[in-house]
């Protein structure tokens, strides 16, 4: 697997949740909501900003709720990872038959942010299923 | 979504040869992934087409291109159901235990 750092420029993660779009955009954009699936951080997202803390920081370039919001990103939860270029993380829900919604998260603009790009290969999964957890049980996946 | 699927399209080794090809380099066009395996293109077009409807691969535009991407969420979605976090700190301390006592022996 030695084209592992051009493989992970892009990356695309989906996955349908039983609930409407708004109920997702409230779960994406509220602090206290991100707090039970997104590692433990409350995260503050506003027109302008993606708040996580010490964790990660963006600025949103575009925010359409319920459907769409692309904001930068930098993880600072590690100092490699902070040292490297913002890299740009793209939310999209779209409803589907059956109070069924559909989001795709698009993390992209990796190229020359390898230690970025391997970090949160794995966490967007982790990230999306504790999600769908929280809204269709009340529950995020413990820890 | 649908567990079956997800297991349906894992069963078949071709299909699974198809997301290994996108583990290594994601986001690639059926033309790519077609000229690494010895299938016509409408047998390559079949099997991304299970993947999709399982939800193992997404499709996306790219300006005249459509680039496929393998999507490991439902994969993440079946460790969750039997692994969970609590259990999870488990299994990985047991496994490091193996791999430690494995070295030093």
């Amino acid at each position: 697997m030695s084209t592992m750092a051009t493989a992970l420029t892009t990356q695309v993660y989906s996955i349908f949740i039983k609930a409407s779009p708004e109920q997702i955009w409230e779960a994406i954009t509220t602090p206290a909501f991100t707090q039970k699936y997104f590692y433990g951080v409350p995260v503050a997202i506003t027109s302008e900003t993606f708040d996580g803390g010490a964790s990660a920081q963006g600025a949103v370039v575009e925010f359409d709720p319920p459907h769409k919001l692309v904001h930068s990103w930098r993880a600072l939860y590690d100092p490699e990872t902070a040292a490297e270029p913002e890299s740009r993380v793209t939310w999209e829900i779209a409803a589907q038959d059956g109070g069924v919604s559909l989001l795709t998260v698009v993390h992209d603009r990796l190229d020359d942010s390898p230690k970025t790009a391997e970090s949160v290969a794995g966490g967007w999964s982790y990230i999306l299923s504790g999600l769908k957890s929280v809204l269709e049980t009340g529950e995020g996946l413990a820890g | 979504m649908d567990d079956d699927r997800v297991f349906k399209a894992l069963a078949d080794p071709t299909r699974r040869h198809l997301l290994d090809r996108l583990f290594e380099r994601d986001g690639r066009t059926l033309t790519e992934l077609e000229s690494e395996l010895e299938m016509t293109r409408f047998g390559v077009m079949k099997h991304l087409r299970v993947l999709e409807e399982a939800g193992l691969v997404v499709a996306r535009r790219s300006g005249r291109e459509k680039l496929h991407f393998l999507n490991p969420v439902p994969i993440r979605l079946i460790h969750d159901r039997w692994i969970t976090k609590y259990a999870e700190r488990h299994v990985a301390a047991l496994a490091d235990l193996k791999h430690e006592l494995e070295e030093t022996a």
